[in-house]
Parts: structure tokens; C-alpha cells; sequence
């Protein structure tokens, strides 16, 4: 079964506490076959629910969604085998071993571990060495590792991971990156959630996505191009007294710590905060034209 | 679909067995229970503290006071001249027993051949009471034999005991069947609702959800150990209490095992049916415990007879599974009595059984809300 796109949600809307807290709120947009589609934003922002109703364990209250061509709610049990699905607080069976977990899901889903070695085979060869290690004492990086071993087992035409990264060291978060991107390779439709907005970058796509509302969908790239004010980095050794002073400039529109840096934009121009500022006591003040990243974008758009 | 379900039993199994405080309590539970309630009982009494009242005063009455003063069992503390001193004594609480012999005791026993000897026990401690009565009552009866050695007419000396606080003596035999009631209730309840609610917190319920791994084969595989489990409680039991206790099964012991099972079934379905709407572990033990223990401790009638409760607790004890049960293991267990005797309790069992299975399995949600 080939469609254009894997996912598909329609005007999707989820209350919880009987309709008094919303949870996602008008949220329509489409993942293609094959592509890394990243669901981008804060905690809270209902990005698992939206996982949950696309892996048929929540039922929308408003609005049609539909994974592979299947019908979210009537065709349950179909999307079932053909998902794979991670979720955020994922932690395997704590008393069972790494062979024993991936062992129990292959069998739960209807197949073995010799079967679809091959589209395993890169994540787990750096696990097996340990495969005699209850999963309860693995590391965050080894665990997300096994987890996603787990997850794709079955050979699934989508993957859903829900914040696969969270709570893991910056050296796995990279090598799980590339990870994903090697699945894509093979076909697989990767929706992928992260608080984390450097890793925006690695998508082909993103949603940005706060309080339940999707803020923009595009490739990362062109969410970056569409930042509309000139964006300026300023540094000094006094790095606190500066956001005070940087703050206090009439000519300041946007002022927030990024770093060692100041990611500032100006009402007008930049002219003249320079001298603002040496005036302020700081010597060695430097500032320099930088272009915007995704949390930059981010941070502009919830503006308004 | 049959490699899946084994392959999922395997794993509870394994969860099982590699928690080693939980299996401590799973089958250290019965047997500490039973060792315990065998040591109550075998345990002999020694130097209870008794009083005699002696009205007769006489070489008879006087050589049975000798008797029962240089037994082991007992250390005479006084002897009394009424009544109202006898209730004193019973009421400082150290004296377990009177023995009283009426006025002309002696005499009756040379003239009409047959005298009474009263024996007043302070049964609030059951165990107690029936053991120092039954000692004294042997202690009278060898007293007996030995003045009719070569008798043509036999003299009868007939001790008439009485028990104090507690006539019915519910004791001990009792306690079995009770202890089977609530080991199966904890250990099939909890345990499945636990079981069930842990794959919520880790969020493998999710995972298991979002497979093509069907509801039901998920109950199944989580029944499944906890029924073996308890079966093997069962023989568990049922030997020590035949080894510590004394107490073999009367009657039929399939039909034991069948009820056993049908009982070990239902504490199962509730354990489903609590697990549905708990979502932590500390939550589900707490509904099992309130929602079950107390209710099996209470109203099952091993520790309080449900006759003497007022109407809506017998009413409300009716719907308790383990009251069926409690009542079938007694006629069977001790009674020896066969089916007939108890179907119609089996069959309120079963029914308990198939309506709450029914119910979980209805409620089970293949969502998460």
C-alpha cells in the first residue's frame, strides 16, 4: 500500500477533564510517505496526544485522522500492524534482558528477531555485547537504543517516536539521529516529537507546535528564511549586566540569553547601541549580524 | 497467535521469579500462615493457673485435687468457698479454669455409682480453654479407670464443662479454610491488578496496545501465572496443614481443587476488573486491600460469625465471593461432606465468577481512556 501521505490529520481537537482542559486545538497537517516529519515544541504542548490519537490509544473529539489510509478510529485494529510506535515514557520491562525484551516484542508482533535483523541490525550491534544486562540497569542512551530495536521489529511502514531523545546524553542524541535518518533511508515515515530544537535541523519537515496549536509547518530551512527582523548576537565579558543594559535600550525590540550570547532585535537599527554600551562599562562588547535559528523562529512566532 | 501467548505467559513468568520479595510473599505467605496456626495449636499448656472449690471434702475429692495438682499442666492457686469468689477470680483474668466438686461428692460416687465434677473455663482464648479442659477431663477420666479396675459395677465420674465468654469455641479448623480464603484473595487480586496496572506505569500497556496482540491473549498471559501460583498455594496448604495440624481433607480433594479453582477464578476477575481504572500500583494495592482483604478478613465469618451480624452486613457479607467459598471448604475440608452438600454454593460461586469476568472484559479498554 503506497500513498502519497502516511499521516494525515484533519481539524484535530482533544479536551481532557470532561472538555475543560484542551489539549490540541484546530491541528490539520499531512507527513508524506517517506519523510522525517518533526513535531517541535515545549512540554505541555500536546504533542503526545497527538501521538496517542494517531496510534489509535486516544479518540479525538473533533476532526478525522487517518495513518497509512486508515481511518484512526474504525480502522484501529489494521494500524496496529503496521505502526511502530515509541512511546515518551518508554521504559521496557525493567526486570527482563535486552535479548529477552526484543525477544517478547518480535514475538508480540508476530515475528522474530532473525527476520528483520537487517533493518535492526545497525542499532542493535551496538547494544549486543550487553544483551545479557537487564534492561532496569542500561544507560538513557542504551535504553532509547533498545527501545527504538523494540519499536521497529516488525518491520513498520510508520514510526511514531515520542521524544525518543529526552533524558539522553548529547553523544547518543547524535547517534540516534543518524539512526533515524538511515530508517528513512529504507522507506520508513518517521514522525518524530523533541523539546529539543536544535535537533528541528535533522527534519525534513516540522511542525512547531505550542499550547495545542500549530504556530507553522515547514521545512526547517524555510521557517528559518521567513524570521523577518535582522537578527543580532551580542557578547561581553559580563554577560548579566549586559542583558540588564541590553534590555533597558530604548531601541531594543527583543532581547533573549542564548548562550554566551545575546540574541537581540532592534526597533529600527543597531546603530548606536554599541556606544550605549561602552558607555554602560562594557569594553570588550562586540556584536555581530547572525542568521536565526529554529528556537529564534520559534520564540518570534509565539509573539503572536 | 499460540507462540505469542506463551511466549507473553514465559514473560510474566520470568517477572515473577526474578522478584524475589514478591515471590517470598507469595508462597512464604500461606506457609507462615499455616506454621503459624500450627504452633498455636500443637503448643502444649503448660501451669495454667487454676482454683478449685472443693464443697465435698472427702478422701475421693481430695485424691483427684492430689492428681490434678501434681500434673504438669496445672498450678492450683487457691481454693475457693463460693461462688462469688469463683466469678472474682475468673475476672482478675490469670486463672484459666475452676474445677468444682459438689457437696457429697464421695458419697454419691460410692452409693449411686455416679458423681459430676463441674469444670468452668474461661474460653475468651479458645484454644486455651479447650486444651486445659480436654487435659483435666483425661486427668478425671484415668482417675476413673483406676478405681474400676476389678469394679463389677462401674463407677462414673462425669466432668461437666463449661466454657466461659465463648460456647461455640470457634478455633483453630476454622482458621484454614479462612487462611485459603484470604491467601488466594491476596495473592490472585493484587497480584493481577498490580501485574496489569505496572505495564500502565512503564507504558508497555501502550506499546502492547499498539500491536497487533490481541486484549484478551494480554488478560490471559496475566492470569495465567497467578492461577498456577495459586494452585500450587493449594497443595501448599493442604499438606502442611495434614503435617502441622493434623487436619486432612475429609472429603473429596478434586472437588476441593475444582472449587478451589472456581474461587482462585473470581479473586482473578477482580483483581482485572480493579486493575481497569487504577493507573499507579500503590493505587491498585490499596483498592485490593480495602476492597478485598478487609472484606474477606471481616465477612467471609472465619473471624466474626456472620449469624450474629446485624441484617445488612449478612446481606452485604452475601456478596462476598470468599463467604461461599469459606463455607464450601468447611463442609468439604472438615466436614467431608460431597457435593451435593454444597452445590448450591459452588453455583453462586460460579456465578460470581462468569458475571465479574464478563464485566472486567467489557471494561477492558483498548484505548487508553
Amino acid at each position: 500500500m503506497q500513498h502519497d501521505h502516511s499521516i494525515i490529520l484533519n481539524n484535530i481537537k482533544k479536551t481532557y477533564n470532561k472538555g475543560t482542559l484542551v489539549a490540541v486545538e484546530n491541528i490539520s497537517f499531512k507527513v508524506e510517505s517517506g519523510e522525517l516529519f518533526g513535531l517541535i515544541g515545549p512540554d505541555g504542548a500536546g504533542k503526545t496526544t497527538l501521538f496517542r490519537i494517531l496510534t489509535t490509544l486516544l479518540l479525538a473529539d473533533q476532526g478525522i485522522a487517518s495513518v497509512n489510509g486508515l481511518d484512526v478510529v474504525k480502522d484501529y485494529k489494521k494500524i496496529r500492524n503496521c505502526v511502530g510506535y515509541m512511546p515518551g515514557k518508554f521504559s521496557l520491562y525493567q526486570d527482563l534482558t535486552i535479548e529477552e525484551n526484543l525477544n517478547f516484542f518480535a514475538t508480540v508482533f508476530g515475528t522474530t528477531i532473525e527476520e528483520n535483523y537487517d533493518l535492526i541490525k545497525d542499532i542493535y550491534i551496538q547494544i549486543e555485547p550487553f544483551k545479557d544486562r537487564r534492561a532496569g540497569k542500561l544507560s538513557g542512551g542504551m535504553k532509547q537504543k533498545l527501545a527504538l530495536c523494540c519499536a521497529l521489529i516488525h518491520k513498520p511502514d510508520v514510526l511514531f517516536l515520542d521524544e525518543p531523545t529526552t533524558g539522553v546524553d548529547v553523544v547518543s542524541r547524535k547517534e540516534f539521529w543518524e539512526m533515524l535518518k538511515r530508517l528513512k533511508a529504507q522507506g520508513i515515515t518517521i514522525l518524530v516529537s523533541t523539546p529539543y530544537m536544535d535537533e528541528a535541523n535533522l527534519c525534513d519537515r516540522i511542525a512547531l507546535i505550542q499550547k495545542g496549536k500549530i504556530l507553522s509547518i515547514d521545512t526547517p530551512v524555510k521557517i528559518v528564511q521567513s524570521y523577518p527582523e535582522k537578527l543580532f548576537a551580542i557578547k561581553s565579558s559580563n554577560a548579566f549586566k549586559l542583558l540588564q543594559d541590553v534590555r533597558e535600550y530604548a531601541g531594543t525590540e527583543t532581547c533573549f540569553a542564548f548562550g554566551d550570547a545575546l540574541h537581540t532585535t532592534f526597533k529600527s537599527n543597531e546603530e548606536g547601541v554599541l556606544n550605549y554600551l561602552k558607555d554602560k562599562g562594557h569594553n570588550d562588547v562586540s556584536i555581530e549580524s547572525i542568521t536565526p535559528g529554529i528556537e529564534d523562529c520559534f520564540i518570534e512566532l509565539l509573539k503572536n | 497467535m499460540h507462540s505469542q501467548l506463551l511466549t507473553f505467559i514465559k514473560k510474566e513468568f520470568l517477572h515473577v521469579f526474578r522478584d524475589r520479595k514478591t515471590l517470598l510473599m507469595l508462597f512464604g505467605l500461606p506457609i507462615a500462615q499455616i506454621v503459624l496456626f500450627g504452633f498455636a495449636l500443637s503448643n502444649e499448656v503448660k501451669d495454667s493457673k487454676i482454683v478449685v472449690a472443693d464443697y465435698s471434702k472427702d478422701a475421693t475429692t481430695q485424691q483427684i485435687i492430689a492428681k490434678i495438682g501434681s500434673s504438669k499442666y496445672f498450678n492450683i492457686q487457691q481454693s475457693l468457698q463460693s461462688a462469688q469468689q469463683l466469678e472474682a477470680a475468673f475476672k482478675k483474668g490469670d486463672i484459666k479454669m475452676a474445677v468444682i466438686f459438689p457437696p457429697n461428692f464421695g458419697n454419691n460416687l460410692q452409693h449411686t455409682n455416679k458423681a459430676t465434677i463441674q469444670v468452668i473455663a474461661d474460653a475468651s482464648d479458645p484454644n486455651l480453654a479447650t486444651t486445659v479442659t480436654n487435659y483435666v477431663t483425661n486427668i478425671i477420666n484415668d482417675y476413673n479407670s483406676s478405681l474400676n479396675n476389678g469394679n463389677v459395677q462401674p463407677l462414673q465420674i462425669t466432668p461437666e464443662v463449661q466454657m466461659l465468654y465463648n460456647p461455640e469455641l470457634r478455633g483453630a479448623p476454622n482458621f484454614v479454610p479462612g487462611v485459603m480464603a484470604l491467601v488466594f484473595m491476596l495473592v490472585c487480586t493484587m497480584m493481577t491488578s498490580v501485574a496489569i496496572v505496572k505495564e500502565k506505569e512503564l507504558g508497555t500497556m501502550e506499546i502492547l496496545l499498539v500491536s497487533p496482540f490481541r486484549p484478551i491473549y494480554i488478560i490471559i498471559s496475566k492470569l495465567a501465572p497467578n492461577l498456577i501460583i495459586s494452585v500450587v498455594n493449594l497443595f501448599i496448604i493442604l499438606i502442611l496443614s495434614s503435617v502441622f495440624l493434623d487436619l486432612q481433607v475429609k472429603g473429596s480433594v478434586l472437588l476441593l481443587t475444582f472449587c478451589s479453582m472456581l474461587f482462585i477464578l473470581t479473586s482473578l476477575a477482580v483483581g482485572l476488573l480493579l486493575s481497569i481504572n487504577a493507573q499507579t500500583q500503590e493505587s491498585a494495592m490499596t483498592a485490593s486491600l480495602m476492597g478485598m482483604m478487609l472484606p474477606t478478613m471481616l465477612l467471609t465469618g472465619f473471624l466474626f460469625p456472620i449469624e450474629n451480624m446485624p441484617i445488612p452486613m449478612q446481606v452485604l457479607a452475601n456478596l462476598v465471593p470468599s463467604r461461599w467459598y469459606f463455607i464450601i471448604v468447611k463442609r468439604v475440608m472438615l466436614k467431608g461432606l460431597g457435593f451435593e452438600a454444597v452445590w448450591k454454593e459452588t453455583l453462586i460461586l460460579a456465578a460470581m465468577c462468569v458475571l465479574l469476568f464478563t464485566i472486567s472484559l467489557r471494561k477492558f479498554k483498548i484505548r487508553l481512556q
